[in-house]
């Protein structure tokens, strides 16, 4: 008797925590719902459909949308090269910077200087690249180099201009995460290492740079993918001519509605991305493993 | 030493093109004409514009909603997922990763096509059963921007109140426990106390998201124009130094926003160590 007093004592606040633990997940979980599962599968189905005469959608089922994929080759050509080197560029460019800031930065103004780094991410990215269109436009370097005796240089408008804009963009993005790892990092290794008489270049292969990896492969991910879905940067610095998926996506849902072509770019889009990350992703961890076991 | 060069180069490189937007908002001329003297003319002409001071009133409505709501749904969906495991918990974990990971283009057209789909049913439905001659209509505006936006929001915070809820003391809610506090009592007193900094965090980042996001609200906005959309559209018809103006009025609102969320987190993070300091 005593024992089914107890039982049911200790069953009765277990239910009515799961139904708490319901409640709280449900408004979250109707959201993910209606607004991420709904809507992508309509977008799938929307992509073996055909572009209604008017614009817009007409059901059917067809993989012709797919196999036209290639009219839009230059759009993918130009992410899968932009996107990764862009992302190279800030990492060879952010490298040293976090690296300064974790070990060599004096650490009174350590906090400051990280600060400084973090502010032009938190102002709107708009106006930053609008910057930069005033900047690389013919009265900013181009008149600048004329005056110097350079004429005729054009910046805006070509892929250059893109891949400054892209480092300008997302350069605070990748030393965060690698500031973070270096600092972890115990500099009695390094100092190990150089008493042992490792050259400071062997120092950084066979120590340093293995044990930021875990913060370089974040950096490198968050910028690849925030890239991949750009549109404002070849938008505003490419002015047209160097264009991403994202533009592609843009004209034509907004300029040719073409909402079945659209849709099956998005989809190509979403899986050359996650393809590409699960790639690296593989790449990395081998190469962390065999990093390990030389340890 | 040529490390510290370097640094000092790469942050020339972040602010020198923030420092002239900020420089040519005070100009007297226009931009083309180079700097021809300080002057507040821009600033003027931008209070007067009511276009733009329409799109930053939505934008505000807009971002301020999104974090609400992100923050309360977030939050509430970190707490639970503590105690939930196995194949509810992958399916959260999944949802909250592809929220974030998915394009925000992606994530913008999806919501265009569904919605509009959706509204043109739902209209033509209410056009069918409504008695008078102009039956409501659904359409796109503020509400489908802040649903769009909810969802990258709310996936952030969870993230964020989750990792806080990781890195939390254990120990003082089973000591709350033991000493008789009721769940309620304890989370109002112990749990949410621990886990405000990351709530906090999470408010405002989703708001600066919100509020600078362009490429979704391009998309689902409708007639509707947020701050973003106004300056783009702006920039398209030819730059003016409206926008270096504008530009650096959303710079200083979004630092004082840094700076405020700087002091309550350490304002927290002080009064904690005051406690244990006493305890």
């Amino acid at each position: 008797m005593t024992m089914a007093v107890a039982t049911e004592a200790a069953m009765k606040p277990e239910k009515k925590r799961w139904g708490w633990t319901a409640l709280l997940l449900a408004p979250s979980g109707f959201w993910f719902f209606m607004l991420l599962l709904l809507p992508l599968a309509v977008v799938i189905v929307y992509s073996v459909g055909v572009r209604a005469p008017t614009g817009g959608y007409q059901a059917a089922f067809t993989f012709d949308n797919y196999l036209n994929l290639p009219a839009r080759w230059a759009a993918f050509r130009n992410t899968l090269v932009l996107a990764p080197s862009g992302t190279l560029i800030c990492l060879i460019i952010g490298y040293p910077l976090a690296y300064y800031l974790a070990v060599k930065s004096n650490p009174r103004s350590r906090l400051l200087l990280l600060i400084l780094v973090i502010v032009p991410f938190w102002t709107s990215f708009l106006i930053r690249t609008y910057a930069w269109m005033f900047i690389l436009g013919s009265r900013g370097i181009p008149a600048l180099l004329e005056w110097l005796g350079i004429p005729d240089v054009r910046l805006i408008n070509t892929p250059l201009a893109v891949l400054i804009g892209i480092v300008y963009g997302y350069l605070p993005l990748i030393v965060f995460p690698i500031y973070v790892s270096l600092e972890k990092l115990d500099k009695r290794l390094l100092e190990a290492s150089a008493d042992l008489g490792g050259s400071p270049f062997g120092t950084f292969r066979q120590i340093t740079f293995p044990l930021s990896a875990p913060g370089v492969i974040t950096g490198c991910m968050l910028v690849f993918i925030l890239l991949m879905g750009e549109y404002l940067i070849p938008q505003m610095l490419g002015g047209g001519k160097v264009f991403f998926i994202g533009n592609a996506l843009v004209d034509l849902f907004l300029q040719s509605l073409n909402w079945p072509f659209g849709c099956a770019c998005a989809m190509a889009l979403v899986v050359v991305m996650v393809v590409t990350v699960s790639l690296y992703l593989r790449a990395t961890r081998q190469l962390q493993g065999r990093d390990v076991s030389l340890m | 030493m040529f490390l510290r060069g370097y640094s000092y180069f790469v942050y020339l490189f972040l602010y020198l093109p923030i420092a002239l937007i900020v420089l040519f908002s005070f100009n007297s001329g226009s931009n083309a004409a180079g700097f021809q003297g300080f002057s507040l003319h821009w600033y003027g002409k931008v209070l007067d514009n009511s276009l733009m001071l329409d799109a930053l009133q939505n934008s505000a409505i807009v971002a301020s909603t999104t974090a609400t709501l992100a923050t309360l749904m977030g939050t509430m969906a970190a707490i639970a997922l503590q105690r939930v495991h196995g194949l509810p918990r992958m399916i959260f974990d999944a949802l909250t990763y592809i929220s974030i990971m998915v394009p925000g283009i992606v994530i913008g057209i999806a919501t265009l096509i569904a919605l509009v789909t959706t509204f043109g049913a739902i209209n033509s439905f209410l056009a069918q059963i409504w008695p008078g001659d102009t039956p409501p209509r659904l359409s796109l505006g503020y509400g489908s921007i802040i649903a769009a936006h909810t969802l990258f929001a709310m996936a952030l915070v969870i993230v964020i109140v989750r990792a806080r809820i990781a890195g939390m003391d254990r120990s003082l809610i089973e000591a709350s426990m033991d000493l008789y506090a009721d769940p309620w009592g304890t989370f109002r007193q112990v749990t949410l106390p621990q886990l405000l900094p990351g709530i906090v965090a999470g408010f405002l980042l989703s708001f600066t998201f919100s509020f600078d996001d362009f490429v979704i609200a391009f998309f689902v906005a409708g007639s509707k124009n947020t701050l973003p959309i106004y300056v783009f559209s702006s920039i398209r018809r030819g730059v003016t130094p409206e926008i270096n103006a504008i530009g650096t009025m959303v710079m200083v609102f979004s630092l004082s926003l840094l700076v405020i969320a700087q002091l309550f987190l350490r304002r927290s993070r002080q009064s904690k160590a005051g406690k244990s300091a006493t305890a």
